[in-house]
C-alpha cells in the first residue's frame, strides 16, 4: 500500500476504467449477427480490453511516462472445414463487417482441414478473482511519488536508481455462436528497481494482481544494500559449482521448460519430453504443476477456446506425469482437453501458463549457511536455448552474483556465462525454499522457489 | 488523419505542452504458416490509433487512444499533459531537444507487388508446396513455413510544424526443416532462422527467395547433421556466413552504440553498454579492415531499418560508427545529441505502434563489403570453420561477453571447404572479436539481412531492424564452448 500512502486526492492525474462487461458482450453480439447475416455456419468473437499505465526511471529522475488505453476484436469464422482470424480495433458496424468478410476470404482460400473440430458449446469456469480496484485506482501521481521515494532514497547512498513502476487493468470476453460465453478481469501492477553504485548494480522486482502486495520502498531497500556488497568483484574460475538460484533466476531457467509440456510440441517431436513422458528424469524432490486456481497466479480461468483451465500436475516427484491439451491434440492423443489451447488457427497448439513449482521448507539463508564453497545468483539474463532435446541453457548472470565461502557471503564475484542443461539442473537440487510468486524478464511470471543446485556449469566470465 | 493529429496538438497547447509531437498509425499485418502439410497460422489484423509525446513543466508525458474522434484525441492529448506534470514531480533537469527542420513531405518505400493486393491463394500454395517438398526428404519429421506481411502508415506531426506522412510495406519469408533422430534434434531454415528474411518491399522479395528450389536443400542438410560430427572445442579461425554476421553485428555493435542504453537509460532492463562517451573517437573498436554505418536512407538499400524520417521527424542519415576499426558515433535522438556534441539528432527514434513512445533503435547497421571473393577467402584459409544461420545468440547486459551457435558448419582444411560439423558455436569478448577481423568478403556477397525481431523497452517494443552483411574471417577465436562439460 506503500505507493498510496502520499497521494494529494486534490492534484490526482484522473484514473482511467474499463467498459462496463455488457459492453463488450453487445460488440460481441453484434459481431454474431453479422456473421449469421452472412451465412457463417460458425463464429468466434475474442475482445480484449487493455488499460496500462508504466512510468520509467533512470539516473534518478523519470525519463518516459506513458499510458494506452485499447481495444481489439479478434473473428474467428469457419467454413466447410475451414477457418482463419481477422483481428480490428475498430468497432463500428462497418469495419466489423468488413472484417467478418476478410475472415470469411481467407478462410475460403485455403484447403478443407479435416481435424478441424466444431466450436465448442457453453461451459463452465471455475472462479478466480484478479481484480483489485486498488490497483485500477493506480494514478500518474502514485507512481511518480513511489518512484520519486526510490530515487531520493538511491541518492541518500550515493546510488544510481532505474526501474519501472507499472500498472493497469484488462479485460477478456469470449463468444461463440454455439452459445459458448466466457468473461475475465483483471488488473497487475510491478515494480522493479537497478540500484547502480560505480560499476556494481542490483536488482529486485515484484509483481502482483493487487498493488497492495508491491512494496515499492522495500524493494528499493534490497536492491541497495545488495548493490553496495557487489563492489570490487573478484574473478573466479569457469567451472562447475553449488549455486544459490534466487526465485527470480530459478524461474528464468525453469520457465524455458513450459513449451515442453505441450502434447503437440511432443507430437512434433521438438520437445525435450519426447520419449520420455512417464520417466523420471528430474529429481524426487522436483514437482511442478500448472494451476491458474492457485492464489499467487493471475490469468483467465478459460484457453484460447474458451475450454476451462484445469489444474494440472505436470511432474510429480521427478516423472513426468502429464502433458497439457488443446482439443485438438487431445482429440489425436485420445485424451481429455486441459484447457491449454491457443487461439485458432495456430501451429503451436497449447501450453501451461500457470507453472507452479513445489518448494520446500529451507530459507535461503539456510542454503547459504550450508554451502561451503558456491555462488549466490541473484538473477540471470539473455537466456537461449543451445540444444532443444537436453535443453542445454546459456545466459549471464547479471545485477548481483556473490561468493559464498564456508557459509557466508565473501565477496561479489564477475558475472559468469552459463551452459546448462536445465534437466539435469533439476536432478542435482539439494534443497527448496517457500515458493512465491517470482518476476524477471526471460520468463512469466511463476510461482517458484529458491533452488541450492550442485555442479551448475559456467563456462566463462565476463569483464565485470 | 490531419485534423486528429492538428487537434492534439493543439489541445496540448492549450494544456500547458511546450513541446508535442503526434504519431497517428495504420497498421496492417497478414501471417501464414504452415506445419508438416497444414495450414498453422492463417490470420490478418488491422490497427488504428493516435500517440501524442509531450513536454509539459520541462518533463514528458505520453498517452495513446483508439478513440478516434476529436473529443477521443483530445483526451489523449489531456491525459499526455497529465502525466508529463506526474513525470516533473521526479524531475532533475528540463528536457532539451535539439534543434530540426520543419517538413512538410509525404514517402513512400518500394513495394513493387503489394502482398495484400495478391491472392492469398498463391501465397498459400507457395508455402504448401514448399512445406511438402522437404517432407519428401526422409528424416525429416516436421517442416514449417511463414510468411509476414506488413503495411504501416504514419502520419507525423509537430508542435513545430512538421507534417510527415510515410508508408511503408515490408515482406518476410522462412522455412524451416527438423529432424528428430537417436535423442537429438537438429534442424535447418532458409533464408535465416527465427522468421527468415524480411526487407522494405513487397511480395518481389518472396518470389526471389526461391523457396521451393532451397527446400530439398534444407532438408537434406537437417538429416545430414545427424551424422556430422560434433564442432571441436579449440580456438581457432573462424568464417562466418553473411546472416549470422548480420546477428553478430546485431548484437555487439548495434546495441552498444544505443545513446539511451550508454546513458543508463535501460539500466533495469536491456542494459548498459561499455561504449562509455569516453571512447567516442578514442577506441579501436574492430581491425583496420572493418567499416560499419548506421544508414536509414534508402541509398543503403531496401532494408527494415529505411525510411525517409524518423518518428521525431528528423530525415533519415547514415552515421559512421565504425572507419578503419575507429569508433566514431553513436545512435542518438534530439533529446540526447547535445550529450555527445552534436548540432542534430542521428535520426535513430523509431516506435512500434501507434501506442508505443519513440525511442532510440538500430537503423541498418551495417559492414561495408571488402576486397575479398567468397572463393578466394575459402582458398585462403588453410585451418578453419564456416559457420552459418543463427541457432542461439546470447551477449551480457554491458555488450562484452557473447556466445552464438549456429544451425550448421564445415571444415576448412588447405584452402577448401570439407565435411560439415553439427553443433557450432563460438564465443569472445566484443572488441577482442572485431580486432579479430581480418577479411570481408565483397559487396557481391554482401546481403541487406532483416532481423524482425528486436525486443527493446517498457513496455517492450519489437522492431525491425536491417544488417548488411558479407561472410567475413575472424582468426583466434574460441569455438566449441557452447557444448564442452556437459
Amino acid at each position: 500500500m506503500s505507493a498510496l500512502k502520499k497521494q494529494s486526492d486534490s492534484k490526482r492525474t484522473p484514473a482511467v476504467a474499463l467498459r462496463a462487461e455488457r459492453e463488450l458482450h453487445q460488440i460481441a453480439a453484434r459481431v454474431l449477427r453479422l456473421a449469421k447475416e452472412r451465412g457463417v455456419p460458425e463464429t468466434e468473437v475474442h475482445i480484449d480490453e487493455t488499460i496500462q499505465a508504466l512510468t520509467r526511471f533512470a539516473n534518478n529522475t523519470i525519463h518516459q511516462n506513458v499510458a494506452e488505453q485499447g481495444l481489439v476484436v479478434s473473428i474467428r469464422t469457419v467454413v466447410e472445414g475451414c477457418t482463419a482470424r481477422v483481428t480490428t480495433n475498430r468497432v463500428d458496424e462497418d469495419s466489423l463487417r468488413s472484417a467478418i468478410d476478410n475472415c470469411l476470404s481467407l478462410a475460403s482460400h485455403q484447403p478443407k482441414d479435416p481435424r478441424l473440430l466444431p466450436m465448442p458449446g457453453k461451459q463452465k469456469y471455475g472462479a478466480v478473482r484478479h481484480f483489485s480496484p486498488a490497483t485500477a485506482a493506480l494514478t500518474a501521481d502514485d507512481r511518480a511519488r513511489a518512484v520519486k521515494n526510490a530515487c531520493q532514497f538511491a541518492e541518500k547512498r550515493g546510488q544510481v536508481a532505474a526501474g519501472i513502476f507499472s500498472s493497469g487493468q484488462s479485460q477478456s470476453v469470449l463468444v461463440n455462436s454455439r452459445e459458448l460465453s466466457a468473461a475475465y478481469r483483471q488488473t497487475h501492477a510491478t515494480f522493479s528497481v537497478t540500484m547502480q553504485q560505480g560499476s556494481a548494480a542490483s536488482w529486485a522486482k515484484a509483481n502482483s494482481g493487487d498493488v497492495r502486495q508491491v512494496d515499492p520502498p522495500a524493494l528499493a531497500k534490497i536492491a541497495s544494500e545488495k548493490a553496495a556488497r557487489a563492489q570490487n568483484p573478484v574473478e573466479c574460475e569457469p567451472g562447475k559449482y553449488t549455486v544459490v538460484l534466487e526465485p527470480a533466476a530459478a524461474l528464468d531457467l525453469v520457465g524455458f521448460l513450459f513449451y515442453d509440456f505441450a502434447a503437440t510440441a511432443v507430437a512434433d517431436k521438438r520437445s525435450c519430453l519426447s520419449g520420455r513422458v512417464g520417466k523420471a528424469i528430474f529429481g524426487e524432490n522436483i514437482t511442478i504443476t500448472d494451476d491458474p486456481y492457485h492464489p499467487l497466479q493471475l490469468g483467465a480461468p478459460f484457453d484460447g477456446e474458451g475450454i476451462p483451465r484445469q489444474r494440472v500436475v505436470l511432474v510429480d516427484g521427478g516423472v513426468v506425469k502429464n502433458l497439457v491439451y488443446s482439443r485438438r491434440s487431445a482429440k489425436q492423443a485420445g485424451k481429455k482437453p486441459t484447457g491449454h489451447g491457443f487461439p485458432l488457427p495456430n501451429e503451436y497448439g497449447e501450453a501451461p501458463l500457470n507453472l507452479v513449482v513445489e518448494g520446500g521448507k529451507t530459507s535461503l539463508e539456510e542454503m547459504i549457511a550450508s554451502t561451503d564453497q558456491g555462488l549466490l545468483v541473484t538473477r540471470l539474463w539473455y537466456i537461449r536455448e543451445v540444444d532443444p532435446y537436453e535443453k542445454i541453457m546459456t545466459g549471464m548472470t547479471r545485477d548481483g552474483l556473490f561468493q559464498i565461502e564456508k557459509g557466508k557471503i565473501s565477496h561479489a564475484a564477475r558475472n559468469f556465462r552459463f551452459n546448462q542443461s536445465v534437466l539435469k539442473m533439476l536432478r542435482n537440487v539439494e534443497c527448496l525454499g517457500p515458493a512465491r510468486r517470482a518476476t524477471g524478464e526471460e520468463a512469466f511470471e511463476m510461482v517458484v522457489p529458491p533452488m541450492k543446485i550442485r555442479n551448475f556449469h559456467f563456462s566463462e566470465v565476463t569483464k565485470f | 488523419m490531419w485534423d486528429y493529429c492538428g487537434h492534439s496538438l493543439e489541445v496540448a497547447r492549450l494544456r500547458g505542452a511546450t513541446y508535442a509531437d503526434v504519431r497517428m498509425m495504420h497498421h496492417r499485418q497478414r501471417d501464414l504458416t504452415t506445419k508438416s502439410g497444414r495450414v498453422g497460422t492463417l490470420g490478418q489484423s488491422d490497427s488504428i490509433g493516435l500517440g501524442i509525446r509531450v513536454v509539459a513543466n520541462g518533463a514528458w508525458g505520453f498517452a495513446s487512444t483508439d478513440q478516434l474522434t476529436r473529443d477521443g484525441v483530445a483526451a489523449c492529448a489531456s491525459q499526455a499533459v497529465a502525466i508529463a506534470r506526474s513525470s516533473a514531480l521526479a524531475k532533475k533537469e528540463n528536457v532539451r531537444l535539439a534543434p530540426e527542420g520543419t517538413y512538410i513531405d509525404s514517402w513512400q518505400g518500394p513495394c513493387v507487388k503489394d502482398p495484400f493486393e495478391l491472392p492469398l491463394e498463391s501465397q498459400l500454395d507457395l508455402l504448401l508446396a514448399v512445406d511438402a517438398a522437404m517432407r519428401q526428404v526422409k528424416g525429416v519429421t516436421l517442416s514449417e513455413t511463414d510468411m509476414q506481411f506488413r503495411k504501416i502508415d504514419t502520419w507525423f506531426a509537430s508542435s513545430s510544424g512538421s507534417q510527415i506522412h510515410q508508408r511503408r510495406v515490408t515482406s518476410g519469408c522462412g522455412i524451416v526443416a527438423t529432424a528428430f533422430q537417436g535423442g537429438e534434434i537438429q534442424k535447418r531454415s532458409y533464408p535465416n532462422s527465427f522468421g527468415g528474411q524480411h526487407v522494405l518491399g513487397g511480395y518481389e522479395l518472396i518470389e526471389a527467395m526461391e523457396l521451393l528450389r532451397q527446400a530439398p536443400r534444407v532438408a537434406e542438410e537437417a538429416v545430414a547433421l545427424h551424422s556430422a560430427p560434433q564442432c571441436p572445442e579449440k580456438a581457432g579461425t573462424l568464417i562466418l556466413g553473411g546472416s549470422q554476421l548480420g546477428l553478430q553485428i546485431h548484437e555487439s555493435v548495434g546495441h552498444p552504440i544505443e545513446l539511451d542504453r550508454v546513458l543508463g537509460q535501460e539500466a533495469n532492463f536491456a542494459g548498459t553498454s561499455f561504449l562509455t562517451l569516453d571512447k567516442l573517437h578514442n577506441l579501436r573498436y574492430a581491425s583496420p579492415i572493418v567499416n560499419i554505418v548506421a544508414d536509414a536512407r534508402m541509398a543503403h538499400g531496401a532494408g527494415l531499418g529505411t525510411f525517409a524520417y524518423d518518428d521525431e521527424g528528423v530525415p533519415a542519415q547514415c552515421i559512421e560508427v565504425i572507419r578503419d576499426g575507429e569508433f566514431h558515433g553513436y545512435l542518438s535522438s534530439r533529446e540526447t545529441a547535445h550529450l555527445i556534441g552534436l548540432p542534430r539528432s542521428g535520426g535513430t527514434v523509431r516506435t512500434e505502434g501507434w501506442n508505443r513512445l519513440p525511442m532510440i533503435r538500430m537503423t541498418n547497421v551495417s559492414i561495408l563489403p571488402g576486397p575479398w571473393t567468397f572463393e578466394n577467402l575459402i582458398a585462403d584459409t588453410d585451418d578453419g570453420i564456416l559457420m552459418d544461420t543463427n541457432r542461439s545468440w546470447s551477449i551480457d547486459d554491458r555488450r562484452y561477453q557473447f556466445q552464438f551457435s549456429t544451425e550448421i558448419g564445415w571444415e576448412i582444411k588447405g584452402g577448401k571447404k570439407g565435411r560439415m560439423l553439427k553443433n557450432p558455436s563460438y564465443s569472445g569478448i566484443t572488441t577482442e572479436f572485431w580486432n579479430s577481423c581480418d577479411a570481408v568478403t565483397n559487396a557481391d556477397n554482401w546481403v541487406l539481412w532483416g532481423t524482425p525481431n528486436c525486443g527493446k523497452g517498457q513496455p517492450m517494443q519489437v522492431m525491425g531492424t536491417g544488417h548488411g552483411a558479407s561472410p567475413a574471417r575472424f582468426r583466434n577465436v574460441k569455438i566449441g564452448t557452447a557444448f564442452s562439460n556437459q
